[in-house]
């Protein structure tokens, strides 16, 4: 084979690999960042041996075999430094079975579990929210530090810096290689869907006009999301996750328009939508409602967005249906933003009146003050009430507080549509 | 991005001879490690020609013409689609499959996206990010 071709063969193998083998070492040193440094050491004996003597049949195998057998001559080592310590002889002990263990004889359930270990321990609450979406898209997605920084447009020495941070941060709180439990596993869990979201979100929100989208980002999110919906598969909120952004992202070729601007959901062109996406959302949708659970956030929006996702055209889609799916993610997440959207949602299925009466009820509460949406929402829901003075100056006022000048002119023209003729 | 894996079909798949049982045990664990690596988008299986119909256009006509076809190498038997982050990516995976074993030739064909269509990335916002890129690599 050809040196670029290897490398690039090479370069598969550890996008598909590291993440077990790191996950399988974690488990070995009981740290995180050691297991990632002997899984480093093994692809750059891989990146010396395999253009020689080609890639191994098991490449994950033999990477395996490579750091295992280095992690177990470094616990050695240290064992002999520290041999006074008796709670050493059964460290040994385990050590001399981990070395004839055969590689392979970690049952898939093994392998999944520490995957599933490193995935909680990435994304740690007590690492800052950077580090996390930077640790989880290095150890989980196998992402060099230059893809990361590139993905995230900061500079490599950053991203860089944030991931030694993150290890030393673990280590020296001694975070344990673990799947959390009861209540910890809540809260834990929360953590790991907030960080696959918010990489999901950092490529996807940014939409034309001020920023741009990065798919690529709401790819990484979306396998990582999937990988953990089949380690966690009696999590319902796992699936919602996954259901939530396989729609979002089954409209990113419908999201811009031809000049680079945002399209909005009931303006886009639903041919542009992307059915296998969707196809596999609703899968998604339904394996996460089929736990029986009570629906949590994602499950929820998911499930909004799948109502879009159903309908043929907008004229097609459930509105009530929405307003109650509304109605339950209120309760659980009560902040302005839901509201607001809760209220376009009654407009829609109730009626404008309806709408107004609780987007009125937001801007007497005065959380919104400075939010765009809830004048614009207002001078939309006015506009089809006929109050079209009180409509205008909504739209004025919503068109000062927007940031992004585009928006503000959209919302100035149809300010001025609504001059009395 | 997207891939389409192609898979070609032989006198057997032509002959409608289905998969012997262990084929399909291997062929579905599998399928199995592509889930669970997050990668198996979409995957079928085409049944033989015989049992399909080509439509051949020209001079504003439409002419239905019945399988089976005769250029076996050339017809599709299955595809999968994968999402991966690279075509060299699916080639790895496509060696851990079934086909190690056989004779057989599999295509993988990337998918359009969406960025190679052009709109939603007019030329002034490529602009934009590339000397973004470039700042941030200077530093």
């Amino acid at each position: 084979m050809a040196a670029p071709q290897v490398q690039r063969a090479i370069d598969a193998v550890w996008r598909i690999e590291s993440a077990r083998l790191i996950a399988g070492l974690a488990r070995l040193t009981r740290d995180v960042g050691l297991a990632e440094e002997l899984a480093q050491d093994a692809l750059v004996a891989a990146l010396e041996q395999w253009p020689v003597s080609g890639i191994p049949a098991n490449p994950g195998a033999w990477l395996m075999t490579t750091a295992r057998n280095r992690a177990i001559d470094q616990l050695r080592r240290r064992q002999m430094l520290a041999r006074k310590h008796a709670a050493l002889g059964a460290e040994l002990e385990m050590d001399q079975e981990d070395s004839h263990m055969s590689v392979e004889a970690g049952a898939d359930d093994e392998i999944g579990d520490d995957l599933l270990r490193l995935i909680f321990t990435a994304c740690h609450p007590l690492l800052p929210t950077e580090s996390r979406t930077a640790l989880t898209l290095r150890l989980v997605g196998g992402l060099s530090t230059a893809e990361i920084a590139r993905a995230f447009l900061v500079p490599e020495p950053t991203v860089a810096q944030r991931i030694v941070r993150a290890k030393r941060a673990l280590r020296e709180a001694g975070v344990p290689f673990e799947i959390p439990r009861g209540a910890e596993l809540q809260r834990r869990l929360a953590s790991v869907l907030e960080v696959i979201y918010l990489v999901f979100n950092e490529g996807y929100a940014a939409t034309a006009g001020a920023d741009w989208m990065r798919p690529p980002l709401c790819e990484e999110a979306l396998r990582i999301g999937r990988v953990l919906a089949e380690l966690a598969p009696a999590v319902s909120e796992v699936h919602g996750l996954v259901a939530l952004m396989e729609i979002q992202a089954s409209r990113i070729r419908a999201r811009c328009g031809p000049n680079g601007e945002p399209v909005l959901l009931l303006e886009q062109n639903r041919a542009q939508w992307d059915r296998v996406l969707i196809h596999r959302g609703l899968i998604a949708l339904a394996r996460g409602e089929s736990l029986g659970e009570i629906r949590g956030p994602y499950l929820l929006q998911a499930a909004i967005a799948a109502c879009h996702a159903r309908a043929a055209t907008p004229e097609d889609t459930d509105w009530v249906y929405i307003t109650a799916l509304y109605d339950e993610l209120v309760r659980l997440v009560p902040t302005p933003v839901v509201e607001l959207n809760r209220a376009v949602a009654v407009a829609m299925a109730y009626g404008p009146a309806a709408g107004l009466e609780l987007a009125d009820r937001l801007a007497a509460e005065g959380a919104l003050r400075s939010y765009h949406l809830l004048p614009s929402v207002r001078g939309d829901l006015l506009v089809k009430l006929g109050r079209l003075a009180e409509a205008r100056s909504e739209f004025e006022r919503a068109a000062l507080l927007t940031h992004n000048a585009r928006e503000s002119r959209l919302l100035l023209d149809r300010a001025a549509a609504c001059a009395p003729a | 991005m997207r891939v389409m894996v192609i898979v070609k079909a032989t006198a057997q798949t032509e002959a409608g001879v289905l998969p012997t049982e262990e084929l399909l045990t291997e062929m579905g664990k599998f399928n199995e490690e592509l889930v669970r690596a997050g990668v198996l988008l979409a995957a079928e299986g085409l049944q033989r020609s015989a049992r399909g119909v080509r439509v051949r256009f020209g001079g504003g006509q439409g002419t239905v013409i019945d399988g089976p076809f005769a250029e076996t190498k050339e017809l599709i038997a299955g595809f999968w689609l994968w999402q991966v982050r690279s075509i060299a990516e699916a080639v790895e995976w496509i060696r851990r499959s079934p086909f190690m074993k056989s004779d057989e030739e599999i295509e993988i064909r990337p998918v359009f996206e969406a960025e190679d269509f052009g709109p939603g990335l007019t030329p002034e916002l490529r602009a934009q990010r590339d000397s973004r890129l470039e700042r941030i690599a200077r530093n």
